[in-house]
């Protein structure tokens, strides 16, 4: 067994999730696949937006795979720090708006 | 940033004997990674086999006005191996007579070895369909006795091809030394005004992309869309084709890689990319790659590697298209720098 929780070199092994349950696997990649596709929105784009949901998601080896995904379409590292941000703002957005619950709930318990 | 070659530095990466060793060793060794022989056997494509001759590509030196981080040659201002004019008029024989479709110059700076406005002149007049020069666009910018190269290329009807790695300067620097991007764009601005690059005109002006860095180059149609767009709105710059192109793993390339802790990622990135279909149309199986020195190659990257093509004939001075025609290609991990997704060669993807 690993000692730490994330292994870089897992995430070659990603694949290998079909082992067990080849149908769903396999439904589970193809779909992927054609997610990432050039479609109404670049796959420059998608990339972008799979960059800044690797970290609001705070996985690994997603932000592994999407900064070198992002590195060899030619995206700059400004471009990549600005997808983050956007990431970041929905984050502490979605955190912030739930403060209007707060006050709702202190204007319905407070005299 | 590098500033002088591993030649110069007595690195023992410059010996490409020991590259060789690195690129068989470890991970392909201990089976973790498959050999390039084993994995195109796979589909029935070992021995790689050399088709009709179309590219005679022929370096004149590796001398250059710059030291990039990536350069497979580890040509910088520091070497001095450059062709002779004695070995460029064998070379200039066999242009005369070969069947190949296009020649193509390189380096180094092909246009620091003193001879080489003497040697374009009497090659054009060997009336070759794609005559190519790669240049590195600083060059024409380094001294005032380089000003004029625009001009002489388009006099002798040159297919200029240069090398970009980015449309910013902070990447282009980084890789290829600082101040390379200005000089660079002002280079291409009086390539554009002549009519080099510019569209429908007949004076061909292609980029050459590789990465900055430890990753493989992305689709080439929407890199060069990129790098259209990027260039004619920051610069007023038009080219004509963009070649993506991977940075295989030797010289200085590989030292990068293994200094940076990048090298087995590396390899394994070009092992997973890797497309049968890319390997039918490699290269190396149309091209022959001729040293400052005159020995034969299958391509530039074994020219580094010192692997000599297995035929009888591995001089110029013995050239026989003929007898060079199916003979088996050297092939090392390296050349799965070649295969991976879209393919990649110096005239860019393959498939």
């Amino acid at each position: 067994m690993s000692k730490t929780y994330y292994d870089p070199s897992d995430l070659k092994k990603f694949g290998s999730i079909t082992e067990w349950n080849k149908e769903l696997g396999t439904k589970f990649f193809d779909y992927y696949n054609a997610v990432f596709e050039e479609g109404q929105l670049s796959a420059r784009e998608k990339s972008l937006i799979a960059l800044a949901v690797s970290h609001t998601e705070q996985c690994p080896y997603c932000i592994d795979a999407y900064t070198k995904d992002a590195l060899q379409r030619g995206i700059t590292k400004e471009e990549m720090m600005e997808a983050l941000h956007v990431g970041a703002a929905i984050k502490s957005g979605a955190t912030l708006v739930h403060g209007v619950q707060m006050m709702n709930k202190v204007n319905k318990l407070e005299m | 940033m590098a500033t002088s070659s591993l030649h110069k530095r007595d690195s023992a990466l410059a010996n490409s004997q020991r590259q060789l060793e690195i690129l068989s060793n470890g991970i392909f060794q201990n089976g973790e990674l498959p050999k390039f022989a084993d994995k195109i056997a796979e589909t029935g494509q070992f021995p790689l086999r050399a088709k009709k001759l179309e590219i005679l590509q022929i370096n004149l030196g590796y001398m250059c006005n710059q030291v990039c981080e990536h350069c497979h040659v580890d040509a910088g201002p520091d070497r001095k191996e450059i062709m002779t004019k004695t070995t460029m008029l064998q070379c200039l024989e066999v242009i005369k007579n070969t069947e190949a479709h296009t020649l193509d110059l390189t380096g180094g700076a092909p246009e620091m070895n003193p001879n080489f406005r003497w040697f374009v002149e009497e090659a054009s007049k060997a009336g070759i369909k794609d005559f190519i020069v790669r240049s590195n666009l600083t060059i024409i910018r380094a001294n005032k006795k380089y000003y004029d190269l625009p001009e002489f290329f388009k006099t002798h009807n040159v297919h200029v091809v240069s090398s970009m790695p980015h449309w910013t300067r902070g990447k282009t620097d980084k890789q290829r030394g600082e101040g390379v991007f200005d000089k660079s764009i002002k280079a291409l601005e009086e390539l554009n005004a002549i009519g080099y690059g510019m569209p429908d005109s007949p004076l061909k002006l292609d980029l050459v992309y590789n990465p900055s860095g430890a990753f493989l180059p992305g689709d080439q149609v929407s890199m060069e869309k990129d790098f259209k767009k990027a260039l004619l709105e920051d610069f007023n710059i038009q080219f004509h084709q963009l070649f993506a192109i991977t940075n295989l793993p030797i010289s200085r390339f590989l030292d990068y890689l293994i200094a940076s802790e990048n090298y087995e990622d590396y390899m394994y990135a070009l092992v997973e990319a890797y497309n049968p279909s890319a390997v039918a149309n490699v290269m190396c199986t149309n091209t022959i790659s001729i040293s400052w020195d005159g020995w034969l190659y299958d391509c530039d990257f074994n020219q580094m590697l010192d692997l000599k093509v297995a035929s009888k004939v591995q001089h110029i001075s013995a050239y026989n298209e003929d007898l060079l025609e199916n003979r088996n290609i050297i092939i090392s991990q390296h050349c799965y720098g070649c295969t991976a997704g879209a393919g990649s060669s110096c005239q860019g993807s393959v498939i």
